[in-house]
């Protein structure tokens, strides 16, 4: 805005001295007002969420003013976190998402270096394959998965449906092609001359992989591992497909599927369910802003 | 094949080399190891992508019990149903539409974060992609309850003004409104985000120039702004309209389809018809559909990214 | 320590041939500098002493192994790189001892030598820092110490200064070549930069489109360049070129450089020129420093002529005189008090005891 006072002030300098910094101040006077409004528009359901989970069931069906709260309690949060079959979705959820994780780094990590860096037949195209992977979307392959696994139940016998565990197998298709590619891009970015001098002290490819590249890209390793658990953390399609007993659930299908019961007032529990279940992404947000923020446009202007 | 040669002319003279051969070694050692770094993804991608892509079509060729080859059966079926057509018409509607405003409130708000100082920036930065943040359906439970049929936080609001109530989610106009509005909410701040890092890269002496040139504001992003952008645009609406296309979690649980399948789209149909009335078949055929669309924006991402990567 | 050979030595990149068969011989503790323009080779020369790129074809040794296919690090060399290439999360000291901790030396041994290599680069104060906190002469610095620390047999130098700024080039240069006078390792340094290459060079070797144009000491290519191209590489302000031909007038040999001016060759000049055809398209070359203000003692040999001056360049010792000779542009370097002027006439004096006579078509020096 700044740019458009300058040449508005332009030709009239002489009749409006100081119109600049005038036109500059409304402005910026606009842009805080817009910018308040879809601060509202953005913050308004996780608020919502908020207050609503501070609300005993009576408060909120006597109807009162939905956007305050005039009997707070903790009671909701007390009662999901004592009980056993919340933690279970909580547990299912974190060991599904960190196992994930790791296993998407063991899997990409190696394959993006050899990515980027050993030019082999078809590298190009197994890249490009990476890159088409990522833009296949959850809802085009639950139902071959789902029959996939089904049939290797069937023929091995270890059983894979409606357990917590076959969504090990499955979450890497959707983590593993972004990571490696946003992970080709950092490793790419890192200058050749940095492995020459790797491999003239000395190093192994292995050692300068381990060495040098992992410590060197180790903001974009970190993006890439926001990315990895965020997309665990949130996958709702496949768990619900896949896992049938509560047991097995993770927190975005316990919560939806267990919490809502029909006519029954607990929406004081399902939105504390949910700000619980959004907790996990959203501290990891709020400290490490800038990783979440590079990795999210790393996919599209990485590689 | 260069690589092959090579190693043809090295064995050849290995005799003369007195430390001859080692580095034949290395080359094949090299693309070895090569292979072995990448074999854990290239599995991955066949066995658990590429496989059950095939598969899926495949799928779509038998009978609900799956033991007969039904040809287009499955399709023939989907195409006399005016269940499908409406859901055909409904995920365009959903994709277009909810893509559409995303770029469009991304754009603007990227603008007017763009246009703050520098230093309060990032703290707005970080309150705008919150929506992003949150997993899906964690929020779409609160817009749940923001809709509730009898204790909507909205209708509450608007009573004040003599609105309403507004069947958020009960009739088919306003729970298509609804599945759409949720759905940007969501999705703006990631265009933001991607508009607000494009922005940032514009070298600010174009504008000096372009004000110089007595361009107005408007001309400015017109001439300046928008060609300067216009790849990060293209990419990043074709990625959205790919997520939005295949989009599950939000129409899922804010409407289950309804009311009367009338907010059904490709995703929650083909769960609905695949999972919970157990006919895989049908189900695989459903989804199929997606891959025409989703096919045609890789295509033209693909094309952008490596335009891309040409430049730099 | 040792020497270094390359033996018909040919990269090809496809059907690219980007080295077309070199041969080289580096002595011991020799400092050589490979210098061309940019694409001529040099790079991709040091690249495959490295190890860093295949050779095609050739040998090349390393105290007087074949090391064709013996990988980098097996070969006993250290590369100092144009822009550094520091590991960005290692501190300097444990940039320059990473290749002995690769290879599992001693810790007592390593640190001797890091204290030993920061002292001589006067870096001792650096050494816990990290290469972001360094300036580009400090990071020159760090990169030269990790080659020191690790003892190589050879040196290798990739444009190691074309990355800083004009004065600190000059400083650094001087400091590249201290240390080579005490720790006198064989070094092959590649630049673009020929006054680089004739300040640092024990001998030079120029090099243009993947072949070896000539090897020398920086006092040979200077006086006695082989070629057209290094008698333009060479030098700055460049060499000029100057279309004439041979005349026989009045018994005498003449170099005719336009129809105006003629000039008699030096008698030991004509004796060399004497059986080259009158009909050969030539060149004159000859530097600006031989194209002086006339003045009233000549020796015998120096010709002068009056011409009209186009620009003039007042560098202060000096001052460069740019004008045409039948559309070929010259420049000379005149005294600042001999009264230059742009636009303005001049008489100037052409030393031909100093010039360099050439085929246009082969650019060889005759």
């Amino acid at each position: 805005m700044s740019t458009v006072a300058i040449d508005k002030a332009g030709p009239r300098r002489n009749v409006k001295y100081g119109s600049m910094s005038r036109d500059r101040a409304w402005a910026l006077r606009w842009s805080y007002f817009f910018l308040v409004l879809f601060a509202i528009f953005s913050l308004t359901p996780p608020l919502y969420m908020l207050i609503t989970s501070l609300k005993t069931s009576a408060e909120i069906s006597a109807a009162t003013n939905p956007w305050w709260v005039f009997h707070p309690t903790l009671a909701n949060y007390v009662e999901l976190l004592t009980s056993n079959q919340f933690l279970r979705f909580f547990w299912n959820s974190a060991m599904v998402s960190i196992v994930v994780v790791i296993v998407t780094m063991v899997i990409s990590i190696p394959a993006a270096f050899a990515l980027a860096r050993m030019k082999f037949w078809g590298s190009a195209t197994l890249a490009t394959g990476v890159f088409l992977t990522y833009l296949v979307p959850d809802s085009l392959l639950f139902i071959p998965l789902f029959k996939v696994f089904a049939t290797v139940q069937e023929w091995t016998g270890i059983p894979l449906l409606n357990r917590w565990y076959v969504l090990l197998f499955i979450y890497p298709t959707l983590t593993v092609p972004f990571c490696t590619w946003i992970m080709i891009g950092y490793f790419a970015s890192i200058p050749k001359e940095l492995d020459e001098a790797a491999i003239i002290d000395g190093a192994s490819w292995l050692q300068t992989l381990t060495r040098i590249f992992i410590p060197v890209a180790l903001p974009g390793l970190i993006a890439a591992t926001i990315f990895a658990f965020t997309v665990s953390w949130a996958q709702f399609l496949y768990p619900l497909v896949f896992t049938t007993s509560v047991d097995q659930f993770v927190l975005p299908v316990g919560i939806t599927t267990t919490l809502i019961k029909g006519d029954v007032f607990n929406w004081g529990q399902i939105m504390s369910g949910a700000l619980l279940g959004a907790a996990p992404p959203l501290i990891i947000y709020a400290f490490l802003m800038d990783y979440y923020i590079a990795g999210l446009t790393a996919g599209a202007t990485k590689g | 094949m260069a690589e092959v040669v090579v190693q043809h002319s090295r064995a050849a003279r290995t005799t003369r080399a007195r430390k001859g051969g080692s580095l034949h070694n290395a080359l094949r050692r090299k693309s070895t190891v090569a292979f072995f770094l990448t074999l854990p993804l290239i599995l991955l991608i066949a066995l658990l992508v590429l496989y059950p892509a095939l598969y899926s079509v495949h799928l779509s060729t038998l009978n609900k019990s799956m033991q007969k080859f039904v040809g287009f059966g499955n399709f023939t079926f989907l195409f006399k149903r005016e269940t499908f057509w409406m859901v055909v018409k409904q995920s365009c509607i959903f994709a277009i539409t909810a893509v559409i405003f995303k770029a469009l409130i991304g754009f603007i708000v990227a603008h007017f974060v763009h246009n703050i100082p520098a230093k309060g920036q990032r703290k707005w930065r970080g309150m705008l992609l919150v929506p992003w943040v949150i997993p899906p359906a964690m929020s779409t439970l609160a817009w749940l309850w923001l809709f509730d049929p009898s204790y909507s936080a909205f209708n509450y609001t608007l009573s004040f003004f003599g609105i309403g109530p507004i069947p958020w989610l009960g009739d088919a106009a306003w729970a298509r409104f609804s599945v759409i509005l949720v759905n940007v909410w969501y999705g703006a701040p990631f265009f933001m985000i991607m508009y607000l890092a494009a922005l940032k890269s514009v070298p600010d002496q174009l504008y000096e120039a372009a004000a110089i040139d007595g361009a107005n504001w408007w001309q400015r992003i017109w001439y300046v702004t928008l060609p300067m952008m216009r790849n990060i645009i293209a990419i990043t609406t074709l990625f959205s309209l790919i997520v939005t296309f295949a989009n599950f979690d939000i129409v899922r649980i804010l409407t289950s389809g309804g009311p009367l399948d009338q907010t059904q789209i490709f995703a929650t149909y083909a769960f609905r018809v695949g999972i919970e009335s157990s006919d895989i078949p049908l189900g695989a055929s459903v989804s199929l559909f997606m891959v025409p669309i989703l096919a045609v924006a890789a295509i033209f991402i693909l094309r952008d990214v490596s335009k891309r990567g040409n430049e730099a | 320590m040792a020497d270094v050979a390359l033996r018909k030595v040919v990269k090809r990149y496809d059907d690219v041939e980007a080295v077309r068969g070199i041969d080289l011989d580096i002595a011991d503790h020799e400092f050589i500098v490979l210098v061309g323009p940019s694409g001529c080779g040099k790079s991709t020369t040091l690249r495959m002493i490295a190890g860093l790129e295949d050779i095609s074809d050739g040998d090349i040794l390393i105290g007087g192994d074949v090391v064709n296919d013996v990988p980098p690090k097996d070969r006993d060399i250290a590369m100092v790189f144009q822009n550094y290439a520091l590991y960005p999360h290692m501190t300097v000291a444990e940039n320059m001892s990473f290749g002995l901790r690769l290879k599992h030396y001693p810790k007592a041994e390593i640190k001797a030598r890091v204290t030993e290599a920061a002292r001589l680069l006067d870096i001792t104060d650096l050494i816990d820092r990290k290469p972001k906190q360094l300036s580009g002469g400090q990071r020159q610095r760090v990169a030269m110490g990790r080659a020191i620390v690790r003892n190589p047999k050879v040196f290798l130098f990739d444009e190691p200064l074309s990355n800083l700024d004009a004065k600190l080039r000059v400083q650094m240069r001087i400091e590249i070549k201290k240390v080579h006078q005490k720790v006198r390792t064989t070094t092959v340094y590649v630049t673009h930069d020929q006054v680089e290459a004739m300040t640092l060079a024990d001998r030079v070797v120029v090099m243009n489109k993947g072949c070896i144009e000539q090897i020398g000491t920086p006092n040979e290519l200077y006086h006695k360049p082989a070629t057209r191209f290094v008698a333009g590489f060479i030098g700055s302000p460049a060499m000029n070129f100057i279309p004439c031909r041979l005349e026989d007038t009045g018994g005498k040999l003449n170099l005719r450089l336009t129809d105006r001016i003629s000039f008699a060759l030096p008698p030991s000049r004509a004796a060399r020129y004497n059986a080259l055809a009158r009909t050969d398209r030539l060149l004159l070359g000859i530097r600006p420093e031989h194209i002086t203000e006339s003045h009233a003692h000549l020796e015998p040999g120096v010709e002068t002529f009056d011409t009209m001056l186009d620009v003039t360049e007042p560098m202060g010792m000096e001052t460069l005189v740019y004008f045409g000779l039948d559309g070929a542009p010259v420049c000379g370097r005149v005294n600042p008090n001999a009264g230059a002027r742009d636009g303005a006439p001049m008489r100037l004096a052409m030393d031909l005891n100093n010039m360099h006579l050439l085929n246009e078509a082969t650019g060889i020096v005759l």
